[in-house]
């Protein structure tokens, strides 16, 4: 079964190719047939492939399939393959999973527009590259893979590129992006003069039994600059900017790529190159210090924005700082448990979202919702279901994950990272319910027009809400402290070639189990109180968020305005380069470059513009020039320089 | 005595009318005549050299020459009389197309 790994690429790809060439000339529903029916046979094949490697026993379960060999120049070789381990398993169940959900989401969602069969081609296309970026054998094809998607979310944040704020947004993301990206291929790049070979198990197996120094120089750089890489994907501090805008796309899209999927690419490549970070201490200090601030960060921006979307997508880069903390502090299992649960919840609450802003005729400010429950009935419950399972209440999702992460952060990590996890833990549970409350609850501050075509979402969109929502609940399940599936699942991947790494699993033994009921209690108890806050502010007391804004004005502004950050780097970084660009285009390419070369032209034309007077076109001047070669030729021939 | 140094002298001094001759007049048929007459101090010095090097090859090439000269002087008057029909006239400086 597990041979059968090709085909979960391939499907995707034939289905980007019908869409990409023919689509225009199909029937919508054939477009959406064929592009769903491809996602969901690579789902098909996933869960083949995911059972075909729970047969083998535990230790043995990496299987690497050769395609063909690729590039090979000088001692650089690399091939091109696939390779299914626990981790790789587990990534192409929630790729294709999550994703087959959201292209039969997309069917409804999308239905009345134009670029039916273009959206469907590019979200085909992105399905492809987020599963090579995770089944790729190699950190090249592993590049490809991340290249690609970013490719993808530049196309679909644009997909309405005639607005200019989306490809403004599609612009900052590719570009935002093509920072880290910069750091993830030197980074590539030093892995190769380190270990000459960018295979991952060569490389792995190279460091781990390798005569190589933990926290040395060289593995430092390494992984820093992957890092970098994975803070742009992944959007954290400080290249997070890019996210937030990046909900000019599609809100289909939005849950796909800029929530489930994509942005997880950072979480997945520091949890692949587990060896690598376990074997520099300084690095994965950087890690969770970075994955925390953001987690707080982003928190803090979520709690005050207005648009809809938005607080799903500060919700997210805090998410994702989330699982960076909690790979940051070696519990790499927690880490990707998180971004499994997240992946379904968050998923789930963009398309929540969707269907929120599809019943509004595409109103997206909360400030003119409000009331919708009775509405949209499946949408709220499902939505419900979402927050709360973000929020960390107990027996849902967000919780165990959550939980797992802040305890690991105690115990591994230190105070400090436990209790910016918890408050921004609190302020989740806090700008989620006042999300809830202000689309949902209260009074309709619904526009007129809006009113009037106010309606549920057709089947084939609350299907998959109600399908995720369910996945919401009982995924927690899989990683239940004490009994956790997903541990003892991952530990090979974690724990079987890393001696400096403690497994997920030993290290439950070294925490004890008051501390992790007590644990337990306290974030239970946090999230209450951020749900209890914003109810009392929100469904309670409505006047008092305006009246606490006038009081604080200045915090309130600051986080409305996102701390300014985006002022600060067009100021710090993005106007100065456009004035350098300017000064380069004036000065050097316009000034240097063009004229060089029309001041070649200019030089030839006016040297023979002089020649030019030679010619005079009388045939007597002409017999003159002879007559003075003959006779120069004559004084050489008589004085002897010249012989005939 | 008279020896080949005069003969060559004098075909020189002819040559050189010649070339000064095309290049100082503007009549077309009067640089026509001066070409005729290089032409003819290339046959003198020919004439000469076949005398002092008793070969006949030199009078050979004079005939050569002169016949060569007959028929450019049956194309270069047609010449003349076809540009003169043109432009009514045979002064070298209004013909002056030959640049662009």
């Amino acid at each position: 079964m597990l041979n059968l790994v090709g085909l979960i690429l391939l499907f995707p790809l034939i289905g980007t190719a019908i869409n990409g060439l023919i689509g225009k000339r199909l029937r919508k529903e054939t477009v959406g047939y064929v592009a769903c029916g491809s996602i969901g046979l690579s789902f098909f094949i996933s869960v083949l492939v995911f059972c075909g490697l729970l047969l083998l026993p535990p230790g043995e379960r990496l299987f690497e399939k050769q395609l063909f060999s690729w590039i090979e120049s000088g001692s650089f070789k690399s091939t091109a393959g696939l390779q299914v381990d626990p981790l790789s398993s587990l990534m192409i169940l929630i790729v294709t999973g999550v994703g087959f959900l959201i292209h039969i989401y997309s069917i409804g969602y999308m239905h009345e527009d134009k670029g039916y069969h273009r959206y469907f081609c590019y979200l085909n296309l992105f399905t492809f590259s987020m599963l090579l970026l995770v089944l790729g054998n190699n950190f090249l094809l592993m590049f490809i893979g991340w290249e690609a998607v970013g490719l993808c979310s530049y196309l679909l944040i644009g997909f309405w590129f005639e607005k200019k704020s989306a490809s403004n947004a599609a612009k900052k993301a590719f570009v935002v992006n093509r920072v880290g990206d910069f750091g993830f291929a030197l980074g590539i790049m030093l892995v190769f003069l380190t270990f000459h070979s960018i295979d991952f198990t060569e490389v792995f197996s190279a460091a781990s039994h390798g005569n190589f120094e933990a926290g040395s120089f060289t593995v430092t750089i390494i992984t820093l600059l992957m890092f970098m890489g994975a803070t742009g994907k992944s959007a954290q501090i400080p290249l997070y900017t890019w996210l937030p805008d990046a909900m000019e796309g599609p809100t289909p899209v939005s849950a796909l790529i800029h929530a489930a999927t994509m942005v997880t690419a950072g979480v997945y490549m520091i949890a692949r190159c587990n060896v690598l970070y376990m074997l520099s201490p300084f690095t994965m200090t950087v890690v969770a210090s970075v994955g925390a601030v953001t987690a707080l960060f982003a928190a803090s921006i979520g709690l005050v924005q207005n648009d809809i979307k938005r607080v799903l997508a500060y919700s997210t880069i805090s998410q994702l700082g989330y699982m960076f903390l909690a790979c940051g502090v070696g519990a790499f299992t927690a880490g990707v448990f998180h971004l499994m649960t997240h992946a379904f919840f968050k998923a789930l609450l963009f398309l929540g979202s969707g269907s929120v802003i599809h019943a509004l005729s595409g109103e997206q400010d909360m400030r003119k919702m409000g009331g919708l429950r009775n509405h949209i009935p499946v949408t709220y419950k499902t939505f419900l279901v979402g927050a709360v399972a973000i929020a960390g209440i107990p027996p849902f999702a967000g919780f165990f994950s959550k939980d797992e992460i802040l305890l690991e952060s105690l115990v591994r990590g230190n105070l400090l990272y436990w209790i910016v996890g918890a408050v921004a833990a609190f302020l989740t549970a806090f700008y989620m319910f006042r999300l809830l409350f202000m689309t949902f609850h209260g009074v309709s501050r619904v526009e007129h027009h809006a009113m009037e075509h106010l309606h549920e979402s057709p089947g084939n969109m609350t299907l998959p809400l109600t399908v995720l929502a369910a996945l919401s609940f009982f995924g927690g399940f899989l990683g239940i402290p004490g009994a956790s599936v997903i541990n003892s699942f991952l530990a090979p991947v974690f724990g079987g070639h890393g001696h400096t790494e403690v497994s997920g699993a030993e290290a439950g033994v070294h925490h004890s189990a008051w501390l992790s009921s007590l644990m337990m209690v306290v974030s239970t108890a946090i999230a209450l109180a951020g749900i209890f806050l914003a109810y009392q502010m929100y469904s309670k007391k409505p006047e008092l968020p305006g009246k606490l804004a006038e009081r604080f004005r200045v915090i309130y502004k600051l986080l409305l305005n996102k701390y300014y950050v985006d002022e600060i780097y067009d100021a710090l970084f993005v106007n100065p380069i456009k004035k350098i660009s300017v000064q380069l285009w004036k000065r050097v390419d316009a000034g240097m470059i063009d004229g060089s070369v029309n001041g070649i032209a200019r030089l030839v034309g006016g040297f023979s513009n002089i020649l030019r007077l030679l010619q005079t076109g009388y045939v007597r001047n002409y017999a003159f020039y002879i007559v003075v070669g003959c006779i120069f030729i004559i004084i050489f021939a008589v004085l002897g320089k010249v012989k005939f | 005595m008279i020896t080949v140094t005069h003969y060559l002298v004098l075909s020189a001094i002819l040559f050189t009318l010649g070339v000064v001759g095309v290049l100082v007049r503007r009549n077309a048929i009067i640089i026509f005549m001066c070409i005729e007459l290089m032409l003819n101090a290339v046959n003198l010095s020919f004439v000469a050299f076949a005398h002092y090097l008793n070969s006949m090859q030199g009078q050979l090439f004079v005939f050569f020459t002169m016949t060569v000269a007959a028929a450019e002087a049956a194309v270069g008057l047609a010449i003349i009389v076809a540009v003169f029909r043109n432009k009514e006239t045979v002064n070298i400086d209004d013909i002056n197309i030959m640049k662009w």
